[in-house]
């Protein structure tokens, strides 16, 4: 075993972490939320010099080649910061219908894009009555001549409001929970018939409520595999769970980090609060928590490329409920320990219970992962 | 022993209920059902229609305006109130200052103040906490200095609630820098347009406008609004906070929030049928109803012994079991709520804010479910956090 990162791996995590301490204070996200995008388009250039967006992609398509440890470093380091960027659905989402559902000719023309952070990316799947199950699909694609006709509407599509193309599921057969007959898109949200609007979520991440009537596409808009594209939409969301658990673990790390700063700092009663063994203890089991989220996350960026589906699909909802409950705990921990500055928009602390608390509803909350995992028999590989 | 109300208390409770039902605005009952913040008129206007009931203050003595209903049916009304659900009375003037005056405050101040209280004339609000004085109370530093026929306060308050709305603040304020610090502090009323004060509001997590910062910078206030003695303010304010005894635990307010919960599950859909089928959810609601059971039933105990006894009036530990118990259901509710509306939890969707969403997304009842679950965790912080309750008993009943 080994939990080590190599030397290449140890060198990204310092320059993104410098880079972010540079440009990423509290104050300066203030700033960049409040902006018509709500992100850094400064920022976004600056992740692209970086080589962020190339690193899943393969070589051979220019990109650095890089796997699921590389996605966890920089998850991790952009959740420490709070970054609103649109990494997640651009790189890790986007990216991943690209590299494992593309044929050729779309993935050597958008890829490219993402690499020059030209190309932003998003994932529509969430609609009204589906809540986390990704088979839930109502939307439909009519077939129309060699194209399809879409109608239908997709909920809270992270940065749905700034995606250059947005990735879709419809119904292109079967019933609304069929397993088979869901077919992924990918649609231009300038095309006639397409509705989009933009808010911004509880965390401060940007999203958008996305209508489709009479959408027309052409062939070459289907993604992957006809009829059946649930078994690619479930690894790459599967992926996205593991970079969640890994940004997780930067939001987690963060909050205790300032509480225990918090509780050297603050004084009652004429000592630091630190010096009351209850918080002390308090601060342990947030500390023990973010340890325990810490292997899970490690466990799921190791499945993360898991061909076996159902194992993976395991390990997936094992880490998901394990960081949604320990970023609970963390969060609202961090909260009370704070008091009443814990409650404040102006206080640093409440923005990353908030996020937390978002991480843990994106993909799926602890009780839909525990209850997958339960039905799906357990962790048998223990 | 008999844990079921008996008959008059029945014909009581329902007699309040349908006080509620024919009298309580349908667009102030429609804010509390959706978990909106009541406007400072909506608060007014039910407060008045209470009031010419002679219901605004119900546990005051009989001479103040209170209905001379024993603890049970004090306790019935408030549930019955907060379950319908109604906006409870401003606790700032009813349940705290309210008390203060008619036990410690003279006969002008009575007079001046009391009925302005019960028919929300005057809206009040708490100035007791500060920046360097929030668990420890007793160290606060807002210095109030004696000069001829006034004080003169100068110093800051803040988390004051609904200092914005407010006509009156009542202060704990340093009237002897020399004294041992319980020693030292005096309950000073005063009038927030005297010049030298200001307000200025601060946002909570969940984007809300409900509390302040006040700072008072040379203002003069008329020896007169001393309540009691100068230097045993102390005494008043542990009287104050020791008070609130029959409505603690919030007992209603879970209720209400539970049986909400249910209806909403019944509506969201969760692997195609109704959440509420899922008998995992059903097990998480099931618990807490336990726990809520449970704390209904302490709470009656509490009612019941100072029916028995009459209320002290002194701080009693039993307050800070159900302070406990009563803030880990509301927040347990809450987060419950949140989860049941799945991802349109998402959303951001202030009625304050600039950043909030128009037109409303996904179902209308989402919308106050993930902010009023980061605004519930105030209650295990405010009015004396759990880690001090907890404390209180440690020490106070089991004697560690
Ligand atoms: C929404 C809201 C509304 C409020 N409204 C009002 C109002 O209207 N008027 C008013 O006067 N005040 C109000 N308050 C203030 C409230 O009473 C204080 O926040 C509370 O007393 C805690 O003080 P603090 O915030 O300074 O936290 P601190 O006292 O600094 O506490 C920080 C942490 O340390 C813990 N701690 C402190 N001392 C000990 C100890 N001895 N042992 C173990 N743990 C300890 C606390 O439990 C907490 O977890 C409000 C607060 C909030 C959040």
């Amino acid at each position: 075993m080994d939990f080590d990162l190599t030397e290449e791996q140890s060198i990204l995590k310092d320059s993104l972490d410098r880079l972010l301490a540079d440009r990423y204070s509290f104050e300066a996200r203030r700033g960049y939320m409040a902006s018509a995008e709500g992100w850094s388009a400064e920022m976004w250039s600056r992740y692209a010099e970086m080589g962020l967006m190339a690193l899943p992609f393969a070589e051979a398509d220019g990109g650095i080649g890089g796997g699921p440890v590389e996605t966890m470093i920089v998850m991790e380091s952009l959740g420490r910061v709070l970054a609103l960027e649109p990494y997640f659905p651009t790189v890790v989402i986007g990216g991943g219908f690209l590299r494992l559902g593309a044929g050729d000719e779309l993935r050597t023309t958008l890829v490219p894009q993402i690499m020059d952070g030209s190309l932003k990316l998003a994932f529509a799947h969430t609609e009204r009555n589906s809540r986390y199950d990704l088979t839930h699909v109502e939307t439909v694609a009519r077939k129309d001549g060699h194209g399809y006709v879409l109608n239908g509407a997709k909920s809270v599509v992270l940065h749905g409001d700034s995606a250059d193309r947005i990735f879709v599921t419809a119904r292109t057969a079967g019933a609304a929970r069929d397993k088979k007959g869901v077919t992924l898109f990918l649609i231009d949200p300038r095309a006639s018939g397409i509705g989009l609007h933009g808010y911004r979520n509880q965390d401060g991440q940007r999203a958008a409520e996305l209508t489709l009537d009479n959408v027309r596409v052409g062939p070459e808009a289907v993604v992957g595999e006809a009829d059946n594209a649930l078994p690619l939409v479930r690894r790459v969301a599967d992926q996205g769970i593991a970079a969640l658990a890994a940004e997780s673990i930067g939001v987690m790390s963060a909050m205790h980090k300032l509480t225990v700063d918090y509780l050297k700092v603050r004084k009652q009663f004429g000592v630091p609060i630190g010096a009351f063994q209850v918080l002390q203890h308090k601060a342990v089991d947030m500390f023990v928590a973010t340890e325990q989220a810490r292997s899970m996350a490690m466990y799921a960026t190791m499945m993360a490329d898991a061909e076996d589906a159902d194992e993976r699909a395991r390990a997936m909802h094992a880490a998901k409920a394990e960081i949604g409950r320990a970023g609970r705990l963390v969060g609202e921990m961090a909260i009370q320990l704070h008091g009443g500055v814990g409650m404040t928009m102006e206080y640093d602390i409440g923005h990353f219970f908030k996020r937390m608390t978002m991480i843990d509803i994106t993909f799926g909350d602890s009780d839909h992962h525990l209850r997958a995992l339960a039905e799906a028999g357990g962790l048998t590989d223990l | 022993m008999d844990l079921r109300f008996t008959d008059e208390e029945i014909a009581f409770r329902d007699e309040v209920r349908a006080f509620f039902r024919e009298n309580l605005p349908e667009d102030i009952r429609r804010k509390m059902i959706d978990g909106e913040m009541v406007s400072r008129d909506d608060l007014v206007r039910w407060t008045r229609i209470l009031n010419e009931k002679g219901w605004a203050v119900p546990h005051w003595p009989v001479e103040y305006g209170g209905t001379g209903w024993d603890p049970m049916r004090q306790y019935i009304f408030l549930e019955e109130l907060q379950k319908f659900p109604a906006p409870s009375p401003l606790p700032f003037g009813v349940n705290m200052v309210g008390p203060v005056i008619y036990t410690f405050g003279n006969e002008e101040q009575k007079k001046r103040y009391l009925p302005r209280i019960a028919n929300l004339d005057d809206w009040w609000c708490q100035g007791f906490s500060e920046p360097g004085a929030g668990s420890d109370l007793a160290s606060l530093k807002t210095r109030a200095v004696r000069k001829g026929d006034h004080y003169i306060v100068n110093g800051q308050k803040t988390w004051t609630t609904l200092a914005q709305y407010a006509d009156w603040i009542f202060c704990l304020v340093r009237t002897d820098p020399n004294a041992k610090k319980q020693e030292g502090i005096s309950f000073l009323l005063i009038d927030m347009k005297t010049p030298g004060i200001e307000v200025r509001p601060i946002v909570t997590i969940d984007g809300g406008r409900e509390i302040n910062e006040v700072f008072f910078t040379d203002v003069k206030v008329p020896v007169e609004n001393l309540v009691g003695q100068e230097n045993k303010g102390w005494d008043y304010a542990k009287f104050l906070l020791g008070n609130e005894r029959t409505n603690i635990a919030r007992v209603g307010i879970s209720k209400q929030r539970v049986a909400r919960i249910r209806e909403l599950a019944a509506k969201e859909m969760s692997g195609g049928r109704p959440l509420l089928d899922d008998p995992r959810f059903r097990e998480k609601l099931a618990s807490i109803e336990i726990d809520l059971k449970a704390l209904a039933i302490t709470q009656l105990r509490v009612v019941a012994a100072d029916a028995k006894r009459g209320n002290s009036g002194k701080p009693d530990p039993a307050s800070s079991v159900l302070k406990i118990k009563g803030s880990e259901i509301q927040q347990a509710t809450t987060h419950l709520l949140m989860r049941v509306m799945g991802p349109y939890a998402m959303p951001y969707q202030s009625e304050t804010d600039e950043g909030s969403n128009e037109p409303p997304v996904g179902p209308d009842y989402a919308a106050h479910a993930a902010p009023g679950y980061f605004n519930y965790r105030k209650v295990s912080i405010y009015g004396g956090s759990n880690e001090i309750q907890k404390n209180i008993i440690a020490k106070a009943v089991l004697g560690l």
